[in-house]
């Protein structure tokens, strides 16, 4: 397909292969980029997206393999020569201090020593011609994540680059602000400039995108043109089966069932200059139900978990009511004793100890509430009553893995995932509170993982789902709230809810409350 | 050029084993190198050292006597170290449970029964514990380093020492010597096998103390709470398990087991006190805890070596007219080698050349076509 194009692509990669160990992360791939082209990257997490980017953008070495600019063979031996080249990229992480002005972190990335206002004077025209308005002289710290974005983007388009990577943009913006990024991106594309566009939402690749690259273990499985094709048949190319749809049925009889998490006039001041306090939030789950809490990264969600969870204990101690018995000031342990379970965002080094193998993983967040079971006289640890609660668990949840008891570090992003879920599902928690279920994990273990949430939350437990991905609230929730500067909408039942609706919300338009210190006017 | 270590995917486990005994031998390599360059012949030189400490029974006695403290005190630095908690001041440790364990045998002499010595063992613990317990609180309300502060407050237990038993406690029928009474039998731990040498029951506590440590960290979940919270605070608070009752414990356990060593050295070996009690057992027993990997077993073993440096360092002054100094040499490169040993099995070493970003036409990937 890609020697059908006339004129001399953009930029050609063919037989790209990087090895790290024994795991082969990107295997012979070849794609072809056009000039004005808007080319996807396909893949699941894990598929070698990050890897062959990398190797682009001259941060990582291939081992084989030729990249072709301009039809000349080229080695790009650092970020530098990529930048010579003409290759800027967005990272999906950004790398701002949040103690300087977007004009300073522009400033440092330029490294051409021209003085800061000129920098502000041309990031803002530019800024303003692309349709993404930018203040040079706020600090970062005082900006949406969308603003930050932006702040990226321009400091990519200043150096006049005429490949633009973007690395999953879309994932930390609303809705809304993600449309104003395809009107730029689009009017990029007009200007003969080509874009290199990494993403698994493939509703945004089909419109946006001419062609697309789709990456599977490593190799490419194909290329194709994204907009003759449908969602699900990407969705097959990325996963290599058929993925199971989510099946939820309506909930019944909730509105009169238990309330069992309670939370009242929940406030948290900040805990450092840049995390976010909490302002008086309300909420209930109720058994048999699941609610969603909506929101771009960054809100607060961090902040509140922790204060759900226990791992910060709050002063008053009926803020927080886990079966109606006041938990606000209980410690993690105290409230895992009522019923409550707890999932953390970060998997690594918070919800699993890396070196640390599954079994012993299993005792990290269950050593109180199974103390009869997993443990002996005088604290000893009774290592085969774990090990095979671990195993148990293993194939609840369907845990590939290399080894009997492999450490948590070895373990691929969403098979340790499904295990830190199976983990607390297998106590049959009452309450489950689960932050980003399944973020970074491939779609096949996201369906079972939200399954496994919904059947919980059937079988009569309260489920608290905190997540930045729309289509996972939509899919298991029955009401969803939107939390936005530290504070948290009402939920709106999932019948009356809609993108449009609780997009605006998370940009802060929430009807009803006006008041937004922190948003800059 | 530079220097750049590279984290390996993998490590070896077989190397992670081989690791001290390679250590070991690249001491001997560079200490022979030393001896030969100090003009003494290097084979002569490491037998005085390493063989003849060895070669008679009441030697192994000696060798018992300088290992047990050096046991002890690694053992409590084991649980602190695996806890990312870095107790320097162990020498300060085992000072204070020296001094607090002898206030019974200096102040009351007279109180001889079955009593005394348990209760002085007792004391020297607690004296240890509590001193321990300083930067523990430092660190856990107002964060401070504790390297800097545990390791400060050993000058201070080190000069209080000096002061009391040139003070206070002196011996009013010392002609003036700085050192306390002799302690009576009540009061003086008792030797294991009097018939063939000196070692003492101090030897017995640091190997039951191993054990326990050993056990503890392995089969229990207060070591369990101590290894996760070692390796990853974050997932440790996600447990439930609190930092700040980490570092009490943490530093009030080694403490415990310095102020244990230095009372049954004060008790057993010396039997009074006296301006210096400690050939820097305390700092020595950093050493013994890496050398053993942090593994109650392992510090047994690596106690042993360690007490025959001490040893090897008196026989070569005697055998050979080296300074004691060498001692200290043999125990510096060994933590070195260790130390270097350890960190080449997680990094390797890459040189790299200070080349300047520029364009480079890919001539070799051409040849390929």
């Amino acid at each position: 397909m890609a020697a059908q194009h006339d004129a001399v692509p953009l930029l050609g990669v063919r037989g790209l292969t990087k090895i790290f160990g024994s795991l082969t992360a990107c295997d012979h791939i070849d794609l072809t980029i056009a000039k004005g082209e808007v080319h996807a990257l396909l893949g699941e997490n894990g598929a070698g997206k990050s890897t062959l980017v990398k190797m682009l953008f001259g941060s990582l070495e291939p081992h084989s393999g030729d990249i072709l600019w301009n039809g000349e063979p080229v080695r790009i031996t650092s970020p530098g020569v990529a930048k010579t080249l003409g290759i800027g990229m967005v990272f999906q992480h950004f790398s701002l201090f949040e103690a300087l002005t977007a004009a300073e972190n522009i400033a440092l990335s330029l490294d051409d020593g021209s003085p800061i206002s000129t920098i502000a004077a041309k990031a803002r025209a530019l800024s303003y011609s692309y349709g993404l308005p930018l203040d040079p002289d706020s600090l970062v710290g005082d900006l949406s994540v969308g603003e930050r974005q932006r702040i990226e983007i321009i400091r990519c388009l200043l150096q006049t680059p005429q490949l633009i990577i973007l690395d999953e943009p879309t994932s930390v913006l609303t809705p809304q602000e993600a449309n104003r990024l395809f009107e730029t991106l689009e009017r990029l594309r007009s200007e003969g400039k080509s874009i290199l566009y990494i993403s698994h939402r493939l509703e945004e690749v089909k419109r946006l995108c001419d062609r697309a690259t789709v990456l599977r273990h490593g190799k490419v499985v194909g290329h194709c043109n994204p907009r003759e094709e449908t969602a699900s048949s990407l969705a097959r190319m990325m996963v290599g089966n058929e993925v199971k749809a989510v099946v939820r049925e309506p909930a019944e009889g909730v509105e009169t069932a238990a309330v069992l998490l309670e939370i009242r006039k929940l406030s948290r001041k900040p805990a450092t200059p840049f995390s976010v306090p909490l302002k008086d939030i309300d909420l209930d789950v109720r058994a048999g139900e699941v609610i969603g809490i909506a929101g771009v990264a960054g809100n607060g969600q961090g902040e509140f978990f922790e204060a759900i969870s226990g791992e910060v204990q709050q002063p008053d101690a009926a803020s927080v009511r886990i079966r109606g018995k006041d938990a606000g000031k209980l410690s993690i342990t105290g409230r895992r004793l009522l019923g409550a379970a707890f999932v953390p965002e970060e998997r690594l080094g918070h919800g699993a100890a890396p070196g640390m193998k599954l079994s012993e993983n299993l005792l990290l967040s269950r050593h109180a509430t199974d103390a009869r079971s997993f443990l002996g006289s005088g604290g000893t640890i009774k290592s085969a009553v774990i090990s095979g609660a671990a195993q148990r668990i293993i194939q609840a949840m369907d845990v590939r893995k290399s080894a009997p008891d492999p450490e948590a570090a070895s373990l691929s992003g969403g098979n340790l995932q499904k295990f830190i879920v199976g983990r607390e599902l297998d106590r049959k928690p009452t309450v489950m509170v689960v932050n980003q279920p399944t973020w970074g994990v491939d779609a096949g273990a996201a369906a079972h993982i939200r399954q496994a949430l919904i059947e919980l939350a059937r079988s009569g437990s309260a489920v608290l789902v905190i997540s930045q991905d729309l289509d996972e609230l939509f899919e298991i929730s029955d009401a969803i709230a939107v939390m936005h500067h530290g504070q948290l909408s009402k939920p709106l039942p999932i019948a009356e809810a809609d993108f449009e609706t609780i997009g605006l919300l998370m940009g802060g338009a929430e009807p009803g409350r006006t008041e937004h210190p922190l948003e800059p006017a | 050029m530079r220097l750049e270590l590279i984290k390996r995917p993998q490590r070896s486990a077989l190397f992670s084993i081989l690791s001290p005994f390679i250590a070991f031998v690249l001491t001997l390599v560079a200490g022979s190198i030393m001896f030969a360059l100090l003009g003494v012949n290097p084979v002569s030189a490491l037998h005085a050292y390493f063989v003849e400490p060895l070669s008679q029974v009441w030697q192994l006695h000696e060798l018992a006597i300088k290992a047990a403290p050096l046991i002890l005190i690694a053992v409590g630095l084991s649980v602190c170290y695996r806890a990312n908690i870095w107790n320097i001041g162990a020498e300060g440790q085992f000072i204070m449970g020296g001094i607090v364990g002898s206030i019974l045998p200096v102040t009351y002499p007279e109180f001889q029964n079955a009593f005394v010595l348990p209760l002085m063992l007792l004391m020297g613990m607690v004296g240890g514990a509590a001193y321990a317990a300083i930067p523990a609180f430092l660190k856990a309300r107002f964060n401070t380093n504790e390297i800097l502060t545990s390791l400060m407050l050993v000058y201070v237990a080190q000069l209080l020492l000096d002061w009391i038993v040139r003070g206070p406690w002196r011996d009013p029928k010392g002609f003036n010597f700085p050192q306390t009474v002799q302690f009576s039998d009540a009061a003086t731990l008792p030797e294991l096998w009097p018939q063939s040498g000196r070692a003492n029951w101090g030897f017995v506590f640091a190997l039951v103390a191993a054990v326990l440590v050993w056990l503890m960290m392995s089969r229990m979940l207060k070591g369990f709470e101590v290894r996760v919270l070692g390796s990853s605070p974050r997932a440790g608070r996600f447990a439930g398990f609190s930092v700040g009752r980490m570092v009490f414990f943490a530093f009030m356990l080694s403490g415990a087991l310095a102020g244990l060593a230095g009372i049954s050295e004060v008790s057993g070996a010396i039997n009074q006190l006296l301006p210096s009690i400690s050939p820097g057992y305390g700092f020595t027993a950093i050493i013994v805890a890496f050398l053993g990997r942090l593994n109650p077993l392992g510090i047994v073993a690596a106690g042993l070596v360690l007490g025959l440096t001490y040893l090897g360092g008196e026989s070569a002054q005697a055998a050979l007219g080296l300074s004691d100094k060498v001692a200290r040499v043999f125990q510096g490169m060994l933590l070195f080698f260790v130390l270097g040993c350890d960190t080449l099995i997680h990094y390797r070493i890459r040189l790299v050349g200070m080349t300047t970003p520029k364009l480079e036409p890919a001539s070799k990937l051409e040849e390929v076509h």
